[in-house]
């Protein structure tokens, strides 16, 4: 039996070992990242949810200006906190649009009366078909959109009071 | 003791806590009437994996997200969409990831080339344990 | 008190642990008699682990809340049998049971090793105790089960209410006896190399170790593989989950090493292979046992979350299969090998049958740690699932299934009779099954149509070693092989049929709704909550008939508060053919609920197939330990006749 036979199931350990130790170092990101940073915004047009709220389409993301879309819902527990930092950068300036998946009138309005309320504009995605078509995988995300249409950046979960800075400077770089 | 519940919770492929209040979407949980087209959907969602209870394809899975996927997949189908059509779709928009049939890129090739690699590389190791001469 | 017990015992067994190592050291370079003081050593060690586990189970049969692990995975609301399996129903008490295992088997192997020397004996169990040295420091220093906490809570935190099943309860208790088995191949193995006695003598001492754990394992996985498909709510009973792989992976490495011992202990054949199949086998268990604990891989069955822990269980799998791949490597060469075997002969048929196991084992590796490597060199996610495993390891067990039907057959050295006439009756079953199949279905997929070709062609052709002789006489070995390859085919069809014959209807259903599926019309009749211990629950009341008499299905969606999960309990119904499986799923915005509803013709057939390969192995087993005991009795009775 040659030598390279004989030791290659020891080099083939190593190889794994590496692997596995890498792993456990750099703990796998269970979260999904959408693929469409860098590309434009799908074409959708979701209805108005509450009488007094404009509803949103990507046409209202192509206004030249950039947003920030907050994929969000009323039954969603971390957007509570999330909002107040919403509205933090709404008092910046940011335009902030939200869409609402699955939400009811009656709960929705009830969630932004008692935690503030930092969107210009929220569309109903009652089953979840533009959330799919933009690749984001559950609440609470956000997505920067520059003024043409074209997604800059993808925040997974909350949007935490020391991202602030970072969300700001992306939106900075989006213009 | 939080990570415990998450952990169960997840084991349970149930998270209860994040669960809308609208009912599933219409065709998340109907079959197509069309048999053959429903064969189809059926085969794509084995291949779907989900998202939320990320051990799971769509097609197994309780998950809110898993079922709304489910419609999407059936509608589309029931439109006359062909099913690779779809999985590009979900591809551009999460990645490779999202199917659990590797795909034909570079990429996936090894898995591809295993079995054949391992056959040889097996039959190479054991190929002076059997003699090919007929009558010894 | 019962907890520091079992404390001191862990202890105590880890400082003998290391004294039957050093002994073995000792041994081996001065070749000093240490046989004697190594078995005592080695049965008081196992002896000493098996209290530990004993005191544990009593703080868990007495809901000992002062016990941290009680605490974080009981309750005192919990029937007793499943307080009891809560033990086990978690990490520190999973790796105690472990450890127990690898510590009793090597108190048997020094009770009842004869047929190895002294030598390679001795080697062996300071080998074992080596590896049991590495996992009592695991579960001393980083997972011990009897920490205390003070003050002690009033009550557990419950265990998780999946866990609260008989066949989930015992899964992993037979599943850790296959697993912790195949160490003591490991342990020959390395000891073997060590000493450089690798021959039939020791392949005959490992024999009964490795049937015993590949029985185990089938077990295990059978039963791991029926409780998924009736406790997931989704008719599937294997998903190619990293998980189920760790199970599978020692399984197919325990097969080859069954089938490749048989030529070490026949011809003295196949050394340097049999050898590196023992420490792959049980490298493979502790691959499973990491996979499983350090959370690296996605998966619905990962029970601990922990990447320390995960850490240190790395380290023991690399220190220990490293060091026998390296004793491998060293030793290899002095491994002489006899003459090539002849093409016709039952060594090249179980050479060939190694192979093809050994590359469907590659390929479930392969597959499985795909996504981390690509992950680590490219950065990309990709996902590898059902659809790979099964276009790639589908064909090869199929493949394998024929040559199961010639292998025994074939006589060893050289067959010379024209033995493949023979196959011309089970050739004719095949054909028949292909012929039925394309009667019943011209559209079936290739895969179970060929399933149901190659089982009905191997359920013939498992019983012709059986047809060349007297049955009655043959023994009961070969009666195990026969019935462990007719497990298979029995097995193939059941996943045949379940591929090619289910009926699935999805529906959401007012009460008084009838669905149809398959044969049957089932009626939604009612849907009410109720109650049980610690669970409330909606259950539905079907009414299923196909012809005449209607049967009645309860399927129920339940809720645990403690802690809170949501599980589905699917009602299923078995008949002579098939199975019929309800469940319940949520309430749709108008009242009407979800129903899924299944008839799976000739389900129980795979898991059936997977007890009869388990009780063939059982029978087999029994042969030959039945010649161990009855042999030197009769040896004595002839002795007495002779000089009487």
């Amino acid at each position: 039996m040659s030598r390279a036979v004989r030791f290659a199931p020891l080099v083939l350990l190593l190889a794994i070992i590496v692997a596995l130790v890498w792993r456990l170092a750099t703990p796998a990101d269970t979260n999904v990242h959408s693929t469409l940073e860098g590309r434009p915004v799908p074409a959708f047009d979701l209805p108005a949810i509450l009488p007094n709220k404009p509803a949103l389409s990507s046409a209202d993301l192509a206004s030249g200006q950039p947003h920030l879309v907050n994929i969000f819902a009323s039954w969603c527990v971390p957007c509570v906190t999330a909002v107040k930092v919403l509205q933090e950068l709404k008092g910046k300036g940011v335009p902030i649009e939200g869409i609402a998946i699955r939400d009811r009138p009656a709960d929705l309005a009830d969630f932004l009366s008692r935690n503030g309320d930092p969107y210009e504009r929220i569309g109903s995605d009652s089953q979840s078909q533009v959330q799919i078509s933009l690749g984001s995988s559950g609440v609470p995300e956000s997505f920067v959109v520059d003024g043409k249409g074209v997604v800059r950046f993808q925040q997974i979960g909350p949007i935490e009071a020391s991202d602030v800075p970072m969300i700001l400077s992306k939106l900075e770089q989006a213009r | 003791m939080k990570r415990l519940l998450l952990i169960v919770a997840l084991v349970a492929a149930q998270p209860l806590w994040a669960d809308s209040s609208l009912p599933p979407a219409y065709w998340s949980d109907r079959q197509l009437p069309n048999p053959r087209q429903e064969a189809q959907a059926e085969a794509l969602m084995q291949q779907i994996r989900c998202l939320v209870c990320q051990g799971q394809s769509i097609a197994d899975s309780d998950a809110e997200l898993a079922g709304d996927m489910r419609d999407l997949v059936r509608r589309r189908i029931a439109a006359g969409e062909k099913p690779d059509a779809i999985r590009a779709w979900l591809i551009q928009r999460y990645g490779t990831w999202i199917s659990y049939k590797p795909t034909t890129e570079p990429a996936a090739w090894p898995l591809w080339l295993a079995p054949l690699a391992l056959l040889l590389v097996g039959a190479w190791l054991l190929r002076r344990r059997i003699s090919m001469r007929a009558g010894q | 008190m019962i907890a520091e017990t079992g404390l001191a015992a862990l202890w105590l067994a880890a400082g003998l642990a290391a004294l039957q190592f050093l002994l073995m050291i000792l041994g081996l370079r001065s070749g000093a008699d240490v046989r004697r003081a190594m078995r005592s050593i080695a049965i008081i060690q196992g002896v000493l682990t098996l209290i530990a586990f004993a005191m544990l189970l009593m703080v868990f049969a007495r809901s000992d809340m002062s016990v941290a692990l009680v605490f974080e995975n009981s309750n005192s609301a919990k029937p007793f049998i499943y307080k009891v399996a809560g033990a086990w129903g978690n990490h520190e008490g999973s790796m105690l049971m472990w450890l127990t295992i690898l510590a009793v088997a090597g108190a048997f192997v020094a009770l009842l090793a004869h047929r190895t020397s002294e030598r390679t004996t001795t080697a062996a169990l300071g080998a074992q105790a080596l590896l049991a040295l590495g996992f009592y420091a695991f579960l001393l220093f980083a997972s011990n089960p009897f920490a205390r906490l003070s003050p002690a809570p009033m009550d557990g935190q419950g265990l998780n209410p999946l866990l609260q099943d008989p066949g989930l309860a015992f899964h992993p208790p037979t599943l850790y006896l296959g697993y912790v088995g195949l160490s003591v191949a490991f342990s020959f193995a390395v000891g073997a190399l060590l000493t450089g006695e690798v021959d039939s003598r020791l392949a005959r001492a490992m024999r009964p170790w490795v049937l015993g754990a590949w029985i185990l394992l089938t077990l295990g996985i059978t039963a791991g593989s029926y409780w998924a498909y009736y406790e997931l709510g989704w008719g599937g009973y294997w998903f190619w989950d990293p998980v189920e792989n760790a199970s599978l992976m020692p399984w197919l490495a325990a097969t080859a090493l069954l089938h490749s011992i048989n030529v070490l202990a026949a011809r003295g054949a196949l050394k340097a292979w049999t050898m590196m199949l023992a420490v792959i086998a049980f490298s493979m268990s502790m691959v499973g046992t990491f996979l499983v604990r350090s959370g690296i891989l996605t998966s619905v069955h990962a029970f601990a979350i922990d990447p320390e822990r995960g850490t240190f269980l790395l380290a023991l799998l690399a220190i220990y299969v490293g060091a026998a791949f390296i004793l491998f490597a060293v030793r290899a060469p002095a491994l002489k090998e006899g003459a090539p075997f002849e093409l016709v002969s039952r060594e090249s048929g179980l050479v060939i049958n190694n192979l093809i196991l050994s590359v469907i084992l590659g390929v479930v590796f392969v597959g499985t740690l795909y996504p981390l490597f690509v992950e680590a060199v490219t950065g990309e996610k990709l996902s590898v699932g059902a659809p790979y495993f099964d276009a790639v390891a589908g064909p090869l067990a199929l493949l394998l299934a024929v040559l199961v039907g010639i292998g025994p057959l074939v006589a060893w050295r050289r067959e010379r009779r024209p033995v493949f006439k023979q196959l011309a009756i089970p050739a004719l079953f095949g054909i028949t099954a292909l012929a039925i199949t394309i009667i019943l279905d011209s559209g079936m997929r290739i895969l179970p149509r060929l399933g149901f070709t190659v089982g009905a062609y191997l359920a013939a052709a498992s019983f012709l070693p059986l047809a060349n002789r007297n049955p009655i006489r043959a023994p009961l070995a070969t009666w195990g092989m026969a019935l462990a390859h007719f497990g298979i085919a029995v097995a193939l069809a059941g996943m045949a049929a379940n591929a090619a014959f289910s009926s699935e209807r999805l529906a959401v259903a007012k009460p008084g709704d009838i669905l149809t599926v398959g044969p049957w019309s089932v009626m939604l009749a009612d849907v009410t909550p109720t109650a049980g211990k610690n669970w409330t629950a909606i259950e539905a009341e079907l009414r299923a008939s196909r012809g005449s008499g209607a049967i009645t299905l309860a399927p129920e969606s339940r809720f645990y508060s403690d802690p809170p999960t949501e599980t589905s309990e699917s009602a299923i119904r078995t008949f002579w053919n098939g199975q019929l499986y309800t469940v319940i799923g949520k309430q749709d915005g108008s009242g009407a609920w979800q129903l899924r509803l299944w008839w799976k013709p000739f389900v129980t057939l795979i898991w059936a197939g997977g007890a009869l390969i388990a009780i063939g192995g059982a029978l087999a087993l029994l042969g030959r330990l039945w010649r161990l005991v009855w042999w030197p009795w009769r040896k004595r009775e002839w002795r007495q006749e002779r000089y009487a």
